[in-house]
């Protein structure tokens, strides 16, 4: 369990840094709204209007020392030619836009927006090509000297898309006044690329050297356009930067495929958690009473539209309903659980090839009634806010929540369940009527109710399953056909009745779908898998960790 | 035990003979009463009537080489489907090639879903599939190389009880993926369809399906031969024994494996030309039919009719499917409470299945009958006797003491 607790603290850790940042843009957004009065914006912008060029760059210059947001804005729509003035009133500016009908003009000021406007009222402020390169600059180190570290993060991951040489200077300048490491990194990349572009022989070389292993898509776009060779010569003339790119690109692809085979053995570890959620049940009830339970992805099922009706119920606390749907599911399918054990599953011990008849006639009956409840389509279960969005690791990994929380969840329910076994008499019994049977019922075991308990407890546990199942898949009634019988072969892969078996089985299976995924596509990947436990069932007909002695068998 | 005459086994087989008479009486009237009666008498078939009970008898085939392994052998096969639809595609192919130019897109080799996919040629496993004498005795070689590699990997190493189950139902599972790639060149989703013709006979005709529906039912009347033949072999008395007492068997001397590989196979064989026949009568077969649903519903006709009867799964196999087709056109919504239902009901009270409960009921009126005879005669109870030859062990209670000799054996050894 050492595992879960890093994992805990990980995440813990993250959580925190989370509500610092959020904390932080906070109080620095409401510093930044602190404006200027109306007329000291005015008072430049009407000279504008008849200003020649060079007045002009002054003007822009002047403005971009005035700390007010809306001067990004004007100078935005003046780099993109959208700054017009009303002829009707003086000293009245817009951006003017193509909306779906007309142009659409909107107040630099007071931020109100006209639509339906003619565009014959308002006249353009034009720029020329150098009055455009000086308000990109101006523009570029106005964001990034923005005082919000969201923008700034913005501004210098836009940074990385351009390919302005003017942008160099703003960026080292900015990247010296800089405090925040990560707008640092970003602004030392960008910084990078563009001289990878611009500078001269020697610092290309150099600045693509320092952008060995950077993930950013961009970084590799950029290196990868150094290498394209066309009509039988390169693109780039300077061969000293094409080794370099070569050789930079070249690791960065080699980082980018680990990544990648990271990426997959998390989604590996994730499928595996859920594989272990729905399989350990059936594990369990198999292994103490030698019975194969065919409705127990119908347990999964019954789990997940308990989520769904407990959502339902609470539409207003999607966040919590989680929580709730926890228990829920696990007395819901437990409850059900019960009943099929008692109502006919007793009757037919000692004869699993009926059971498995009989328990596949449930799941038929469960999978129809559920149908004819709520309806043959799938139900829309939402994600609570703290599930949805991904952990970003670096420009080429970030592991989703879902998934993290399920792999988590999924351990947390290992753990539970060892100490069940390992702590409690409840499992001290269980695991003596797995041994022998008879055995423990002369010992005053009453295995009957053991029976009645263990299968409920199996089935409580598809029902969290399926909880944690309706955060991944549609919920709908052919959920539990979809998982049944990989669950078996976790079951059979792993051997009969022991945690640690389910454990391995469930984590290997999932691994090796994902990891064969990409090459052979999903599918074949699972036949493949299907494959090879049906081989290695041959060499180990009672499973991986199949119990020993007497107990086994038969 | 020397074994008689093909007549001698089937002699003491009284509800196979009613069983033969029967089917071959409808394999003579059926379609009779299809092609001469006027569309509208009373008397008169309908080719839908005529095919679906041409569908019936295919799935009563299947069932019985369901009933071979799992009510003789013990042999619980959740993939008996797969083997099924191996034989439905073989000859799904054949028919295939068949039409020839006449495909939507009029190209004079390849099958329109190749065309769709731009295939330049036809992949090497499809050829030979326009002689239909390969194309049949492929449909009986690939269910049985199947059944062969797979029984014989799983039974050597003694897979046994649920795990096999579990097993064969992830091989139909594997194949059903493997039959919906397109890439496999099996027409991936939408299965093989559209066929046109067999042996230059027009399938839509009515003579033709009633030639198919006097086919399923002649391999039904075979089907049934072969296997009352096998059970009351001593191969047949291996059998039970195996399915009995497997470890008693083997300790015994017999190589149980072998016995198990060999019916397994026979029993694939059966299902493959079970599919074979099926295929041209509803005119499609696609990778749905590996769908491990459809192989545990064949468990079921069989475990209605009653196991380890031969007769009680073709009985099984027709009443179930008479009660699908009833149930899905009146009342869609219940069909499958009752499907579901029926397998706990005959799990739970039907243990030999609806023959078994006849045959109670039956033996019941005899020595009732025969109580009141007493000073007449003892015909009857004679009669009856015979008759419990044939039906089953009372296998649920032999399967318990079955397990506590053996736990009791193994005490001992220990």
């Amino acid at each position: 369990m050492r595992m879960s607790s890093v994992w805990l603290k990980r995440l813990l850790h993250v959580t925190a840094v989370m509500t610092l940042l959020t904390v932080n843009t906070f109080m620095i957004a409401r510093e930044s709204l602190a404006a200027v009065p109306d007329e000291e914006l005015l008072a430049p912008m009407a000279e504008l209007k008849s200003a020649n060029f060079s007045k002009k760059a002054q003007l822009v210059v002047d403005l971009s020392n005035i700390e007010d947001e809306r001067v990004l804005l004007i100078l935005k729509g003046m780099l993109g030619g959208d700054l017009y003035y009303s002829k009707q009133s003086a000293d009245s500016f817009f951006v003017l836009s193509s909306g779906e009908s007309g142009y659409l003009a909107q107040n630099v000021l007071t931020a109100e927006m006209l639509s339906d406007i003619s565009k014959r009222d308002y006249k353009k402020i034009s720029v020329n090509n150098s009055l455009r390169r000086l308000l990109r600059e101006t523009l570029a180190s106005l964001q990034l000297r923005s005082p919000n570290v969201e923008t700034r993060i913005d501004a210098a991951r836009a940074m990385m898309k351009s390919d302005d040489e003017s942008n160099i200077k703003p960026l080292r300048q900015a990247l010296q006044a800089e405090e925040s490491a990560s707008v640092k990194k970003l602004l030392a990349v960008s910084e990078s690329m563009l001289v990878a572009r611009y500078g001269s022989s020697h610092e290309r070389v150099d600045a693509i050297g320092r952008l060995k292993g950077e993930l950013y898509p961009e970084v590799r776009s950029l290196l990868a356009g150094f290498l394209i060779e066309r009509d039988g010569a390169f693109l780039e003339a300077d061969s000293d930067v094409r080794k370099a790119a070569a050789e930079a690109l070249a690791s960065i692809e080699d980082l980018v495929a680990f990544n990648k085979g990271v990426e997959n053995v998390y989604f590996g570890i994730s499928l595996g958690a859920v594989l272990l959620l729905a399989a350990v049940g059936l594990s369990i009830t198999f292994g103490v009473m030698g019975v194969i339970n065919m409705a127990h992805g119908e347990m999964i099922m019954l789990g997940a539209y308990t989520t769904f009706v407990i959502q339902q119920l609470m539409p207003n606390h999607i966040d919590y309903s989680l929580l709730v749907a926890v228990p829920a599911a696990f007395l819901v399918s437990g409850l059900v659980g019960v009943i099929i054990e008692r109502g006919v599953i007793r009757h037919l011990y000692g004869r699993p090839l009926e059971t498995l008849l009989a328990t596949f006639g449930i799941s038929l009956i469960l999978q129809q009634a559920v149908r004819t409840i709520f309806s043959p389509l799938n139900q829309s279960v939402s994600t609570p806010s703290w599930m949805s969005g991904s952990l970003e690791i670096n420009g080429a990994l970030s592991l989703t929540y879902n998934r993290l929380y399920i792999i988590i969840f999924s351990l947390m329910v290992l753990f539970a369940l060892a100490m069940l076994l390992r702590k409690t008499l409840f499992g001290l019994q269980m695991r003596a009527v797995t041994q022998n049977r008879r055995m423990a019922s002369s010992m005053g075991i009453r295995t009957g109710w053991l029976d009645a308990l263990t299968f409920g407890l199996g089935s409580g546990i598809a029902g969290i399953a399926g909880v944690a199942l309706s955060q991944l898949t549609n919920v709908g009634p052919n959920l539990g056909q979809a998982y049944i019988i990989d669950s078996f072969m976790v079951v059979v892969f792993g051997g009969v009745g022991n945690l640690v078996g389910t454990f391995v089985g469930a984590m290997s299976l999932g691994i090796a779908n994902k990891m064969m995924e990409p090459f052979a596509g999903a599918v074949l990947a699972k036949i493949l898998v299907l494959v090879v436990i049906i081989l290695f069932i041959q060499k180990y007909p009672r499973g991986m960790f199949a119990l020993k002695g007497r107990a086994a068998e038969d | 035990m020397k074994l008689g005459p093909v007549t001698q086994f089937l002699m003491n087989d009284t509800a196979g003979k009613y069983l033969l008479s029967v089917l071959l009486g409808i394999a003579l009237v059926i379609p009779a009463l299809n092609l001469m009666m006027p569309e509208g008498s009373a008397l008169h078939v309908s080719t839908y009537t005529l095919t679906l009970l041409g569908k019936y008898l295919c799935y009563a085939l299947l069932a019985l080489a369901v009933d071979l392994i799992w009510g003789y052998c013990g042999i619980l096969s959740l993939g008996h489907g797969a083997f099924f639809a191996l034989g439905g595609y073989a000859m799904g192919m054949y028919l295939m090639r068949q039409i020839g130019d006449r495909g939507v897109y009029g190209h004079p080799e390849l099958p329109d879903f190749m065309v769709f996919l731009n295939w330049e040629e036809l992949p090497w496993y499809w050829f030979g599939f326009d002689n239909f004498f390969f194309a049949m005795i492929i449909v009986a070689l690939v269910p049985g190389i199947l059944a062969f590699v797979f029984g014989w990997l799983a039974f050597r190493s003694r897979v046994t009880g649920v795990y096999l189950s579990i097993i064969t139902q992830a091989l139909t599972y594997a194949l059903m993926l493997a039959f919906f790639r397109n890439d496999m060149g099996f027409g991936g989703n939408n299965g093989l369809t559209d066929f046109k013709d067999l042996l230059g006979y027009n399938l839509q005709s009515d003579t033709t399906r009633a030639v198919l529906f006097v086919a399923s039912a002649l391999s039904l009347v075979l089907g049934y031969i072969l296997c009352r033949y096998i059970v009351s072999s001593k191969l047949g008395r291996v059998m039970v024994s195996v399915r009995d007492a497997e470890s008693r068997t083997r300790f015994l001397g017999y190589r149980v494996d072998k016995f198990k590989l060999f019916v397994f196979v026979v029993s694939a064989v059966l299902a493959g030309v079970a599919g074979a026949l099926y295929v041209p009568q509803v005119g499609i077969i696609n990778p749905g039919e590996f769908s491990p649903i459809n192989s545990i519903e064949i468990i079921i006709w069989v475990a209605v009719g009653g196991r380890g009867t031969l007769y009680g799964a073709i009985v099984g196999a027709v009443l179930v499917n008479y009660a699908k087709t009833y149930f899905t056109a009146a009342f869609p919504e219940l069909w499958l409470f009752f499907l579901g239902a029926l397998f706990v009901v005959s799990t739970l009270y039907l243990p030999r299945g609806v023959v078994g409960l006849a045959e109670q009921i039956l033996e019941k009126w005899r020595s009732r009958h025969a109580a009141s005879l007493e000073t007449s005669g003892q015909n009857a109870t004679g009669q009856a006797a015979s008759a419990r030859d044939h039906s089953p062990p009372e296998d649920e209670k032999n399967d318990d003491a079955g397990t506590n000799r053996k736990s009791a054996v193994e005490l001992s050894t220990n």
